[in-house]
């Protein structure tokens, strides 16, 4: 069977899984995974920026942040559908994503870094100067009323899990499907080495900056999209934390695989809310697994069976 | 209020920031400059020296001087052997890669920092100055016949205050004559010029990379000592000192000691400055542009060498 | 028959903080020639390759191909008009595997779909000997082999000019030979330019030959009027 229908019936059994999950769980665990189902948006845009080309942002939340403050703000001030809010909060993270991108990608390596933080700071703290619009740390709720698409009730819990499952499903097949494109391909060598790829007349610029266009615009339909389904926008989902996260995510469940950020994403997240009913310092799960990933299993969970058991896993 | 005689009091209040500032962010510089690696857990550092200070000076309960004095001398010894343990198990085993640190750091950070929200608890503690007398601010004015000194009604340092920015220098001249004119100085230099020629030299690179990483750290430490009295210890407080001292060692140019300390007494100037006069969130985000910015399109800084 | 020049220089220099590395170099290469530059260490060959490749800038002069100028010209751009590179060291993408090592050069001159990419590979896999091996990790092929993938990857571009910055470093004699048997093939199609300090490779692959020394064009000629020529014996030799 070709690689790439192997890829897409992989991909599919995926979604079929989380599908069946819904009628299986809980209400309790089905909610937390239509949240972590939407960070999951957030953290496969980040691998494809980190995984996959190679560059560590230590800013998504940033994009993440326009995407939920250009729906909330939207619907709050401005009185927009929801349907519309979701494309204004998509434009805003594809605006500032270029214009960050353009900026930031004069550097590379540990300034790239420094630079994507800074500018997420800036973010959060002009959120926090702003307040009279965003309401700061605090935020603000969107009405369950006005949180509605052609008719459906998106914060009643069954509605809400399939939109994010949809939501998902069609962030997942994408980047599915572009990582076996040239374009994939490209950002893959480009990653593994620059000049190589730069001799062989590749336009390293270009590609980055496409790179961090996508991977700033998926992170802000996550955050619009959980603005939408959990009826809130706050500061706090641009702070510094919230750009860690993805990384944590990714890193943890295997930087450069298509199902890697899922998985990260899940396992973080129950990781993380277990422990902070046991004790408010619960980030130092956090700090503990950056460490241990980073010292013994830079692949990841995913990584890790791909270089084991499945060499062709995407 | 007149403009000047407050300009005046903001810029004693800069200068202060400004020294604490010079600390931090020379610890910074050094690590960076010597190991290539940037520590993100840094300010952590920073804020567990300030953490060590409280405990120290809440078990010597006699003279608040004793206590401090106490706490000047093992704080910044305990955090810097800290430092060394945390070179040991972490930082050499990922051979001091440039991206693996700066996300092993992170993981620091949350580890340092939460480990201090659940041993030291969430409120900020107030440590007692070793001294700590009002002294008014004077200001001029022209009245008939010529000068004259006013004193403006609440405009005041204190001593201690006075002291923490004579420390700061104290302790950046003897930083200085260390790194210039003694051997062990001359082994930090020489490791950051070419570490590969060092160790062909029979210097060795490993323990010079843990000796420095702690002194990085034990300067951080020092420079919270040092301002604990006039703000007070809590464990959230490592995150503005990180930024600022990221700023200023970008802006006064990676490596470049230098450049660091002049570029912290204008940002540490300007941050009190604009504090005082607008607001504190504005004064960072311009900082935090500043150094995006500067990073951007200027990437060594003032005083580095362009080549980052 | 008067053969275009596929690519010249007029009056190329760089200089590095008062170093002129490259001083007021002329150069033309007519299409279809095999072109060895040659010299002493330190004479200038990579910074002036440096310079035609566009992965240095130069200081004043300008680069000609095909006629157009493309002095300002980025890298990538010079390289998508139709030049090749292998490097001094040689550089492939070690943890990719043989067949997306080629793969990656093909795509970018090859249009349609993965079939018509595949059979660009294949061919140019047969080319270097190295069909075998197309599922290898580049990275664990011996340095000769690696060295051989490189060139693959050139000859996957089909490309009008093929710079090679000494190719032969290295490779073993058996190696040596096939390399040249290769590079007398390419030359029917591609235009070449080589960096070589093997003499023996040089003078029997090369048509034409340009010495540099300190920065400047010393000589110029077929390889019988070079190995003759005192001047470029003594730049080698150090006799005056």
């Amino acid at each position: 069977m070709s690689s790439a229908l192997r890829n897409f019936i992989l991909h599919i059994l995926v979604l079929a899984v989380l599908v069946v999950l819904f009628f299986t769980v809980s209400e309790y665990h089905s909610g937390n995974l239509a949240r972590i189902m939407v960070l999951a948006v957030y953290a496969m845009g980040y691998n494809l920026l980190f995984g996959y080309k190679g560059l560590l942002s230590l800013g998504h939340a940033l994009f993440f942040a326009s995407g939920m403050y250009g729906l909330g703000l939207a619907m709050e001030h401005l009185g927009t559908s929801a349907a519309l809010a979701m494309l204004i909060g998509l434009v805003s993270a594809f605006v500032v994503s270029a214009v960050i991108g353009f900026l930031a990608l004069r550097t590379s390596g540990v300034a790239f870094m420094i630079v994507t933080l800074m500018f997420a700071q800036a973010g959060y703290l002009t959120i926090l100067l702003a307040g009279k619009y965003t309401r700061g740390d605090e935020g603000f709720g969107i009405p369950q009323a006005d949180r509605a698409i052609a008719g459906i009730d998106l914060s009643q819990s069954d509605n809400r899990y399939f939109a994010a499952l949809i939501l998902f499903a069609v962030c997942f097949l994408f980047i599915g499907w572009l990582v076996q494109t040239r374009f994939g391909k490209t950002l893959v060598a480009i990653r593994e080495n620059p000049e190589r790829a730069r001799m062989l007349g590749y336009d390293i610029q270009k590609h980055k900056l496409i790179a961090v266009i996508i991977s700033g615009t998926l992170a802000g339909a996550a955050g619009a999209g959980y603005a939408l389904l959990f009826g809130y926008a706050g500061a706090t989902f641009a702070t510094v934390q919230y750009s860690i996260y993805p990384l944590l995510w990714v890193l943890l469940g295997g930087a450069g695989t298509t199902i890697g950020p899922l998985i990260g994403t899940i396992f973080m997240t129950y990781l993380i809310d277990i422990s902070s009913e046991y004790t408010s310092a619960y980030m130092l799960i956090a700090g503990l697994a950056l460490i241990l990933l980073t010292l013994f299993a830079p692949h990841g969970l995913a990584g890790v069976v791909r270089k084991k058991l499945l060499p062709w896993l995407p | 209020m007149e403009f000047g005689p407050y300009l005046f009091f903001a810029s004693l209040e800069g200068a202060i920031t400004a020294a604490v500032l010079a600390l931090t962010a020379v610890g910074l510089s050094i690590v960076f400059g010597i190991m290539r690696v940037v520590n993100v857990a840094h300010g952590e550092f920073y804020m567990l020296g300030a953490v060590i200070a409280w405990w120290i000076t809440s078990m010597i309960s006699a003279h608040p001087a004793l206590g401090f004095v106490a706490a000047l001398i093992i704080a910044p010894i305990t955090v810097g052997l800290l430092a060394i343990v945390c070179d040991y198990l972490v930082l050499r085993r990922i051979n001091y890669d440039p991206e693996r640190t700066i996300v092993a750091t992170i993981g620091l950070l949350y580890v340092l920092q939460q480990t201090t929200l659940m041993t030291f608890g969430p409120e900020p503690r107030p440590v007692e100055a070793p001294f700590n007398k009002r002294i008014a601010l004077p200001w001029f004015e022209f009245k008939e016949g010529g000068f004259a000194l006013t004193w403006p009604w609440g405009l005041s340092t204190t001593t201690y205050k006075l002291a923490v920015i004579a420390a700061a220098v104290f302790i950046l001249l003897l930083l200085w004559l260390v790194m210039s004119r003694t051997r062990v100085g001359l082994i930090m230099r020489a490791t950051q010029l070419d570490s590969e020629m060092a160790q062909a030299h029979g210097i060795p690179v490993n323990k010079v990379y843990a000796l420095v990483f702690g002194l990085g750290a034990g300067l951080a430490a020092l420079g919270a000592v040092l301002v604990v009295p006039i703000q007070q210890a809590h464990y959230l407080m490592g995150g503005d000192p990180l930024l600022l001292s990221f700023i200023v060692v970008i802006i006064g140019g990676l490596g470049s000691v230098a450049g660091t300390i002049v570029a912290a007494v204008l940002i540490g100037m300007s941050d009190g400055i604009i504090s005082v006069f607008f607001t504190p969130t504005l004064a960072k985000i311009i900082a935090t542009l500043l150094v995006a910015f500067v990073l951007v399109f200027r990437p060594q800084g003032l005083f580095g060498k362009p080549e980052l | 028959m008067a053969a275009i020049n596929l690519l010249s220089t007029r009056g190329l220099s760089k200089n590095y903080a008062g170093l002129q590395a490259v001083h007021n170099v002329d150069f033309d290469l007519p299409e279809g020639q095999v072109r060895a530059l040659i010299g002493p260490n330190g004479a200038g060959k990579t910074t002036f390759v440096g310079m035609l490749s566009g992965r240095i800038a130069s200081s004043s002069g300008s680069v000609l191909f095909n006629n157009k100028d493309i002095t300002q010209l980025p890298a990538h751009k010079r390289m998508s008009m139709g030049m090749a590179y292998t490097f001094q060291i040689t550089s492939v993408f070690s943890k990719l595997n043989v067949h997306e090592n080629v793969a990656l050069a093909a795509r970018r001159v090859v249009d349609g779909n993965n079939a018509a990419v595949n059979r660009r590979v294949s061919e140019v896999l047969e080319k270097v000997h190295l069909s075998d091996r197309h599922d290898q990790i580049a990275g664990d092929l011996s340095y000769g082999h690696q060295r051989l993938l490189e060139i693959g990857m050139g000859l996957a571009q089909t490309p009008r000019l093929f710079i090679l910055d000494e190719p032969t470093q290295g490779l073993a004699e058996s190696e040596i030979d096939d390399f040249i048997d290769l590079i007398a093939e390419l030359s029917a199609q591609t235009t070449i330019l080589l960096i070589e300090h093997n003499m023996d490779v040089v003078m029997r692959t090369a048509h034409y030959i340009t010495v540099l020394n300190f920065g400047e064009v010393l000589d110029e000629g077929t390889p019988e009027e070079i190995r003759a020529s005192e001047s470029v014996q003594s730049a080698y030799l150090g006799k005056r």
